[in-house]
């Protein structure tokens, strides 16, 4: 066994030199901040209203898409305002949901707990995956194909989630059951696979299809991450005798995991609020169950947002922007996190992911 | 150094032995199912795989000592895992052809679903193209002119605070749910103005998905324009904004060209916002200014939901004609991207 220490103070104090050399190379480079003061000497004042016309038109855009993020907050709160109102049940605590009733009676509880669950789930299948195929793209595959494999991958991607739904329901459920039946009989004991015989349609059907959608995500973002890893930390840690995979571990793994925690909360806000592929493979059911194998034991807030919005009265239609409501804030919260975990890496780093 | 044991190189595993170990981890696993009541082709692989995972450990733990072994276990392992996520586009793939050839005729092109029930054969796609093609249509217009000025405000003009704040919430941005999307057009425009289900409410639902997807593309493709040229355009006395217009966009042309490929062809693709805001509809409307409207993935989702074989054909059909614009969006941009990089290179 080698002196693993070693080699790991190596590689973070290369990192740091890296850091230093991009920080110092890039910000020079930055359009606008070298070059901002040039033109004035020779304008003449016609140039100066375009300049200013122009400059004011980009700002205007880029305020609207502020306005336009604040804007979905105060319609949303506003148009669920009424039905919240009227809400005879408590909304923050109450698991059923029938706001289309006389009187209405609608809480979140099982819609959110359906929609974590179901996220959760998707994400310990996608990520040990998403690893694997990333570090196969940025150290595994040969050079010339590392680039076409990846956009294979990102191919997954690319397919409408519609489609996935659709392959969920016809294809894979038929796959599931056979799977929930094994689960249940061999692993009965664990409280996530207990059953009374009846398999399909169920949470876990859900989470596979949202682990293949957000497989793609957190696996470019990551190889991207991996790919950036400076390379005297690798070639430092080779140089001492490291396997490629004692390589990965010292050096690529350590440099790259705020990336990849950043790739895996977007992953997690991507399976949060994915809708259509949910709504289409799932029995839907307003209950707090973790019987992941059954048919109608959950729902989730977006996929009964597409389910219920046909028949709902304007009462209904409140609850359901409500429930919309807090989807936005749980995945404008792991959003955020997830942006600032990137941020403060790419200050770190220099690079851009 | 008197013992013989510890030498400093040890033997290794050759690609022969490694082929070996992977025939019998085969052969042991078929045998394995012949024999017992084990089946099912995802449970062999599956058994196979560990089989071969274990003997080779095993066996390169005993040739090449511990710490190869492990590598060598992970090897497989990437490997593998790389291979599993193949499988789900391969099979999405491959089924959808399968089962959406049966409606892929002139009829599917050229009819709507009117006065077509769950039950009736025949009926097509066309209204849902025409859908399709209007609210994508709208939505490219509106996002792209407002996207690309954001990106030049982030990229030529923005310093300090502000620039960084519309500079994170893009890409916050890109985050929101697409069904979130639709409620804000629901409540907005069409509970709020009362302007009623039309394909327009689409497009600006798909819009605020498109923008920061749009923002974020031009704002690399911008960076990537040599201050050089920016520089030099400058010292011949011509102002920014004419530089920006005529010298920096222009070089810029093509990665932008592909960014918008690739986010129209993210918007195609939605379902729950177009749900929410134009509502689908089963006979034509050509005017995405007054009344529902509906649009392929919408015609999806509403047919699967039928549960009727004929319905689910038409869903099929449809899928299958989603997926062909998808795809080939995707391809043309990634063929265009290779052609700049190659001009990018000559370039310099």
């Amino acid at each position: 066994m080698p002196d693993l220490t070693a080699p790991r103070a190596d590689a973070a104090a290369g990192a740091d030199t890296a850091s230093a050399a991009y920080g110092g190379g890039g910000a020079p480079l930055l359009p606008g901040s070298s070059a901002g003061d040039l033109p004035r000497t020779a304008s003449a004042s016609g140039q100066r209203r375009g300049d200013r016309v122009f400059r004011s038109l980009s700002l205007g855009a880029g305020l609207l898409l502020l306005g336009v993020i604040v804007a979905i907050g105060v319609f949303l709160v506003y148009r669920a305002l009424p039905a919240l109102r009227d809400n005879t049940g408590s909304f923050l605590t109450d698991v059923g949901w029938d706001p289309n009733a006389t009187p209405p009676a609608f809480g979140i509880v099982a819609l959110a707990f359906g929609t974590v669950l179901s996220s959760v789930l998707a994400l310990a299948m996608a990520f040990p995956v998403a690893m694997g195929v990333a570090l196969f793209i940025s150290h595994y595959a040969p050079r010339r194909f590392a680039g076409p494999l990846g956009y294979v991958v990102d191919l997954l991607a690319a397919v409408p989630s519609v489609v996935y739904g659709l392959w969920g329901i016809f294809f894979l459920n038929d796959r599931i059951k056979g799977l929930s039946a094994f689960l249940h009989d061999h692993l009965g004991f664990v409280p996530l696979f207990r059953a009374d015989g009846i398999y399909g349609r169920s949470i876990l059907l859900a989470s596979v299809v949202l682990a293949i959608m957000i497989l793609p995500i957190i696996a470019s973002l990551s190889r991207e991450v991996f790919l950036q890893v400076p390379a005297a930390n690798q070639e430092a840690a080779l140089a001492l005798g490291a396997t490629r995979w004692e390589m990965i571990r010292m050096a690529v793994l350590p440099f790259g995991k705020p990336g990849v925690i950043g790739a895996t909360m977007l992953g997690l806000g991507r399976a949060l609020g994915e809708t259509i592929a949910v709504a289409l493979v799932l029995s839907p059911a307003f209950l707090v169950s973790f019987h992941v194998l059954e048919p109608g034991k959950g729902n989730t807030i977006a996929a009964n947002i597409a389910l219920q919005f046909g028949e709902a009265t304007a009462t209904g239609r409140g609850a359901l922007i409500a429930s919309g409501l807090v989807l936005f804030a749980i995945t404008l919260v792991v959003n955020v996190i997830a942006r600032a975990v990137i941020y403060r890496r790419r200050d770190f780093a220099g690079g851009s992911a | 150094m008197t013992t013989a044991a510890p030498t400093l190189r040890r033997g290794t595993l050759p690609l022969l032995a490694v082929a070996a170990v992977a025939a019998c981890a085969l052969l042991v696993t078929v045998l394995l199912f012949a024999l017992t009541p084990l089946a099912g082709v995802p449970g062999l692989v599956l058994v196979a795989a560990t089989i071969f995972l274990a003997a080779q450990t095993a066996l390169a733990r005993r040739i090449e000592g511990s710490r190869r072994a492990k590598d060598r276990f992970v090897t497989a392992l990437v490997s593998l895992a790389f291979l599993l996520a193949l499988v789900p586009l391969f099979s999405v793939l491959g089924y959808t052809v399968q089962e959406g050839a049966a409606r892929f005729d002139v009829e599917f092109f050229t009819r709507s679903l009117r006065s077509i029930g769950a039950r009736d054969a025949g009926g097509g796609g066309y209204h849902a193209i025409i859908g399709t093609v209007e609210q994508v249509a709208i939505t490219t217009l509106m996002s792209v002119p407002i996207g690309l000025l954001v990106a030049v405000y982030i990229v030529e003009y923005g310093r300090g605070r502000l620039a960084a704040t519309i500079r994170f919430f893009v890409d916050v941005m890109t985050g929101i749910p697409s069904i979130v999307a639709g409620l804000f057009v629901l409540s907005f425009w069409i509970l709020g103005l009362r302007q009623g289900f039309s394909g327009f409410a689409a497009g600006l639902a798909l819009s605020v998905l498109m923008l920061p997807i749009i923002v974020r593309s031009s704002e690399e493709m911008l960076k990537l324009v040599p201050d050089s040229l920016r520089e030099a355009s400058f010292a011949l006395g011509i102002p920014r904004w004419k530089t920006i217009l005529r010298i920096v966009l222009p070089t810029a042309l093509p990665g932008i060209v592909t960014g918008i490929m690739l986010a129209v062809a993210r918007v195609t693709g939605e379902t729950a916002p177009v749900l929410l805001t134009a509502f689908g509809a089963a006979s034509i409307n050509n005017s995405p200014f007054s009344g529902p409207q509906s649009s392929l993935p919408l015609m999806v989702f509403q047919q699967a939901g039928d549960a009727q074989e004929t319905a689910v054909n038409r869903a099929w059909t449809a899928a299958l004609t989603l997926i062909l614009v998808v795809m080939v969006l995707n391809l043309l941009a990634r063929l265009l991207t290779r052609r700049s990089r190659i001009g990018r290179q000559g370039s310099r």
